[in-house]
């Protein structure tokens, strides 16, 4: 065994990149409290008052601080960046210094540029010129190969968000290997994988050769992206310190090449953990210590900054990195994989107070250690900065070492990528179903020119087998545009560093996304129960809707609707099926609007449910705003009868609630006060655990 | 107190115009139990009057529990925050079927919940609410009762026996410990209330009091310490929640074109509710003290005393 892995059970991740077997080998699972956690140390307080500074800066300067406009960004492209290097423990920035955003053209340079010009700076004109003339982006790729309907499609909104004009993000790089292996050992098995490709030169094969040159350029320039900071990372990480920074500096080197749309961690505390045991056993650091590279690693994982437009932040509501790191779960042995990093991460969240990001995204199982679940309530309660997802659920399918990207969307770490493929905007696809084809807004056919439905009244029958040759077109142009983009961002934007922290052979999702889908199951309700009078303009293009009468609202829990929901979602997930996807992409969809909801209801008419023109969306499978009258479980209900198995890039289901509505604090009963009375055992804290068994993960 | 805003919609919609007019005459004549009541036999009781339902409630007993608020209410609170459920004649007909029907459905979220019956007041449908219960504890569901006790009366007293063997805890909203400022409040009589609490007490209910402390109203160091020494003589009392008052109920009034009573009241804040409640726990920790000391000299359970301290409750409801 090497001399790092002292102390270290032994098994076949010794012989092989196997970071799961290390993990299940080597894990101790913590089911006590909180209590041996450490505060902040004076240092990082000292830091994070520095950032505060830094930010306070960056917002009076209107959302950015500074930004590239010369140096291209890549793993080595700068030299090494300090918010104060006595301080820090853990190193690394994007570029050479904190807050300013780098340069990242291949995504495209029209959005490069814009980014900068928004926010008041310019690209070098060389670089322009250059990757205007001379060296082709991802975004010209794909203009060049859309066909006019797929033009058409997009710029009226039917189909939204697609990473055609940037960086697709959503894979996750395995950043662990790194810590556990080095980066020479790493170089030596893509080296004997590139041997171990295809004699005959067929397309495939060709393409695997390269891809896997790339990576292996990749990873000698993350050795020297080590290096720059003062680190050798070729072989193994020696202690706790160092395999968060080795692991950081993998992560790192993955954010300097793409400026994704999610640029997700994985799940990394319980592998750190495995360190942190060894070196508390061995008095290597304390407490206080590892707790303070934690506190340092995450400081660095919310100073990630992208240089994006405005149109993009709307899109997103905000600046979102979505750097998501998956807590906790379940090992598919039964022992619960908490361990007390997966304490010290969340704790983070009050030694440097609470933040947006990292995602910090509890992977909830009923069966998790009472403590850690009390500990993630309060904690919850304090940052409100914590998002949970169904374990039990995403376990049967993933195994017990999957991640999240960006909101929900899970894959087994190092093996399984995915091919973020955005929204298809399902309530107007059935306006289009109703206008033949027409858009209710622009009245440009964009759609085939099926015939409209002409009645004074919506006869549900005939809406519905409109709308199913509508939802089959749908999905046939959004998989194909979908095609498009990825191939071209395998060509001109290829996830080398990311790339090469997989398998060889890795499993692709293939994901899409729904929009709309209450507002879908409302109008088909309403056109089924009630009365639904479209209001045509001259030229007899439905534009409004008259209800008339009441009709079940999905949300309720009432199966009547709720069945529309599930058809709707199985349906299209049908269709999306029937078509090719590249490089056998298995295709998911998803139904996890969380912000774009408001785009998307802007770019929509009015809708049969009643909703009206511009009016948002609700978010994901939320049922539409104030339409639930039964209260959350009712609610929540309804979404859960959505298979998961037809959206299995995951169901989001946003839920705000005031603290009071979550029940009482501890002052009701007795207890305090001196009284001889007992205090009641009949009653119970309220606990989020009775949220476990539904099927839906929530953010 | 955001839980039945919702569900109430519908309702306030359909029946703006009657609870207006409800409102009107209930605050006119106020003493309209036996009426209620009256009202409430005289129809079908193998199905109740439900206002709405919240499958989500957190803040109505232990655990997530599923809360059926039941239509009409004897009662005319002026902090009200739901009016809309006064009306002894509105309400959607349901059995104990179809409400458990719906507890069954999403009984994983009630594991260490239940069901709570609240209102309106859910006494009012004695009979109901019975069958309610008992076929809830029948299939082993945590029961708790909300309510002001207010129909309550010691001749009924073997009605109760039905009810109080299939009922696991009380949530008991006392409005005021004075008399004359409970009728001003409510519009009813306050000795119900304490006659129930001690019913309550008799049969080993464990009872969790609720009081909402209103500015000006229920906020005085006179009341809250005779409220809590009244309070300490309770052996059953499990548990105190003060409630700060809250102004959400306006915009509720507004859309039923109803004038709100407490209009210009402003809300109270978390820490006045904080003292409210020391004040009551120092009138308890008095009240236990002397009951004490009255037990020790064997007077008669106190109760005579503290009728001769208090004035609060004719001999007829002591037991």
């Amino acid at each position: 065994m090497r001399e790092e892995w002292n102390g270290f059970s032994g098994g076949i991740w010794e012989k092989e990149i196997d970071i799961r077997d290390f993990i299940q080998k080597n894990y101790t699972p913590y089911d006590g409290d909180d209590t041996f956690l450490a505060d902040a140390t004076e240092r990082t307080k000292e830091l994070w008052s520095q950032v505060m500074e830094l930010t306070k800066q960056e917002r009076e300067k209107g959302g950015v601080l500074d930004m590239d406009t010369r140096i291209i960004s890549g793993i080595t492209s700068h030299g090494p960046g300090y918010l104060d290097r006595e301080k820090e423990t853990i190193v690394g920035f994007q570029t050479d210094k904190p807050f300013k955003r780098s340069l990242q053209p291949y995504g495209g340079i029209r959005m490069a540029v814009k980014a900068c010009d928004d926010n008041g700076y310019h690209v070098d004109s060389e670089i322009e010129e250059f990757f205007t003339k001379h060296r082709k982006t991802h975004n010209e790729g794909v203009f060049d190969a859309y066909t006019p309907e797929m033009r058409a499609c997009r710029s009226s909104h039917i189909i939204t968000g697609l990473p055609d004009a940037y960086g697709r993000g959503r894979i996750i790089g395995d950043y662990r290997r790194v810590a556990l292996y080095g980066v020479d050992r790493l170089l030596e098995d893509k080296t004997s994988q590139k041997e171990s490709t295809g004699a005959v030169m067929d397309e495939e094969t060709i393409r695997q050769r390269e891809e896997l040159s790339e990576q292996i350029k990749a990873l000698k320039e993350l050795k020297e992206l080590g290096r720059i900071y003062g680190y050798d990372i070729s072989g193994p990480a020696k202690n706790v310190q160092e395999a968060i920074q080795w692991m950081y500096f993998a992560y790192l080197a993955a954010i300097k090449e793409q400026n994704g749309a999610a640029m997700s961690l994985g799940r990394t505390s319980t592998f750190i953990d495995i360190y942190a045991e060894r070196d508390l056993k061995q008095g290597v650091f304390t407490e206080s210590q590892i707790q303070e590279f934690v506190d340092h690693f995450i400081m660095k994982l919310r100073l990630v900054k992208f240089a994006r437009t405005p149109e993009y932040n709307a899109l997103f509501s905000g600046d979102p990195t979505w750097v998501t790191e998956s807590i906790g779960g379940l090992g598919i042995d039964g022992r619960s994989m908490v361990t007390k990093m997966s304490f010290r991460y969340l704790h983070t969240l009050k030694n440097l107070g609470s933040a947006p990001e990292p995602n910090l995204t509890v992977l909830w199982s009923t069966r998790l250690p009472e403590h850690f679940k009390r500990f993630c309530a309060r904690t919850s309660i304090e940052s409100s900065s914590i998002q949970y997802e169904n374990d039990d659920l995403m376990r049967v399918t993933h195994g017990d070492d999957y991640a999240i990207a960006c909101c929900v969307s899970s894959m087994r770490v190092g093996k399984e990528m995915q091919f973020f493929g955005a929204r298809a905007n399902l309530a107007k696809c059935l306006l289009y179903a109703i206008n033949g084809g027409v858009d209710e807004i622009s009245k440009k056919q964009v759609g085939p020119k099926y015939r409209p439905i002409t009645s004074e009244y919506l006869n549900y029958e005939e809406v519905m087998e409109r709308f199913r040759d509508m939802m089959k077109w749908l999905a046939r142009v959004y998989v194909n545009a979908l095609n498009v983009i990825h191939y071209m961002h395998d060509k001109y934007c290829y996830e080398r560093i990311q790339m090469a922290l997989h398998d060889k052979n890795v499993t692709r999702w293939f994901a899409t996304g729904i929009a709309g889908l209450s507002v879908v199951a409302d109008s088909l309700s309403a056109i089924k129960y009630a009365k639904v009078k479209p209001v045509r303009d001259k030229e007899g293009v439905a534009v409004d809707y008259e209800v008339e009468g009441d009709y079940p609202k999905y949300g309720n829990d009432d199966d009547r609707v709720d069945e529309i929901a599930y058809k709707i979602v199985h349906d299209f997930m049908g269709y999306i099926k029937e078509n090719h996807t590249y490089r056998e992409g298995i295709p998911t969809t998803s139904i996890l609007t969380i912000t774009s909801n408001v785009v998307y209801g802007k770019a929509t008419g009015s809708t049969p449910d009643g909703r009206k023109a511009g009016e948002a969306f609700a978010p994901g499978a939320n049922p539409m705003h104030r339409r639930d009258s039964h209260g959350a479980v009712s609610s929540l209900s309804s979404v859960s009868k959505l298979s998961f198995m037809d959206a299995q890039d995951g169901i989001s289901n946003t839920f705000s609630i005031i603290p009071g509505a979550l029940g009482k604090e501890d002052t009701v009963f007795f207890g305090d006060i001196g009284f001889e009375l007992e205090p009641d055992c009949a009653c119970r804290e309220p606990n989020i655990e009775d949220f476990g068994e539904a099927q839906y993960q929530s953010n | 107190m955001t839980r039945c805003d919702m569900a109430g919609e519908r309702l306030i919609k359909e029946n703006a115009g009657n609870l207006k007019a409800a409102y009107e005459t209930a605050d006119k004549k106020p003493e309209k139990i036996y009426e209620a009541e009256k009202h409430v036999n005289k129809s079908d009781r193998s199905q109740g009057r439900i206002h709405s339902i919240e499958s989500f409630g957190t803040v109505d007993g232990p655990g997530i529990r599923l809360v059926v608020f039941f239509q009409g209410c004897p009662l005319r609170c002026r902090y009200c925050h739901n009016p809309d459920s006064w009306d002894v004649t509105a309400g959607t007909r349901m059995t104990v079927n179809e409400i458990l029907t719906l507890y069954e459905k999403n009984k994983s979220f009630y594991r260490k919940g239940g069901i709570t019956a609240t209102g309106g007041e859910p006494l009012l449908q004695l009979e109901f609410l019975t069958q309610l219960f008992a076929e809830a504890k029948r299939r082993g569901i945590h029961t708790c009762l909300d309510t002001s006790g207010i129909v309550y009366r010691d001749d009924k007293k073997e009605d109760y026996v039905g009810l109080f063997n299939n009922l696991d805890l009380v949530l008991l909203d006392i409005k005021h410990s004075e008399t004359k400022e409970h009728r001003e409040l409510t519009g009813q009589k306050m000795e119900p209330v304490l006659a129930f609490a001690r019913a309550l007490e008799k049969a080993r209910l464990p009872m969790i009091v609720r009081h909402v402390v209103v500015p000006g109203i229920t906020d005085g160091e006179k009341h809250l310490k005779k409220l809590g020494r009244l309070l300490g003589t309770f052996t059953n009392l499990k548990g105190l929640e003060v409630l700060p008052y809250h102004t959400m109920g306006v915009k509720k009034y507004e859309s039923m074109g109803m004038i709100y009573p407490l209009a210009g009241v402003p809300p109270m804040g978390a820490d006045e509710a904080g003292k409210a409640r020391n004040l009551i726990l120092e009138g308890m920790r008095e009240g236990r003290k002397r009951k004490k000391q009255e037990f020790s000299s064997e007077s008669d359970f106190g109760f005579r005393n503290y009728k001769e301290k208090f004035g609060l409750f004719p001999t007829k409801m002591l037991y």
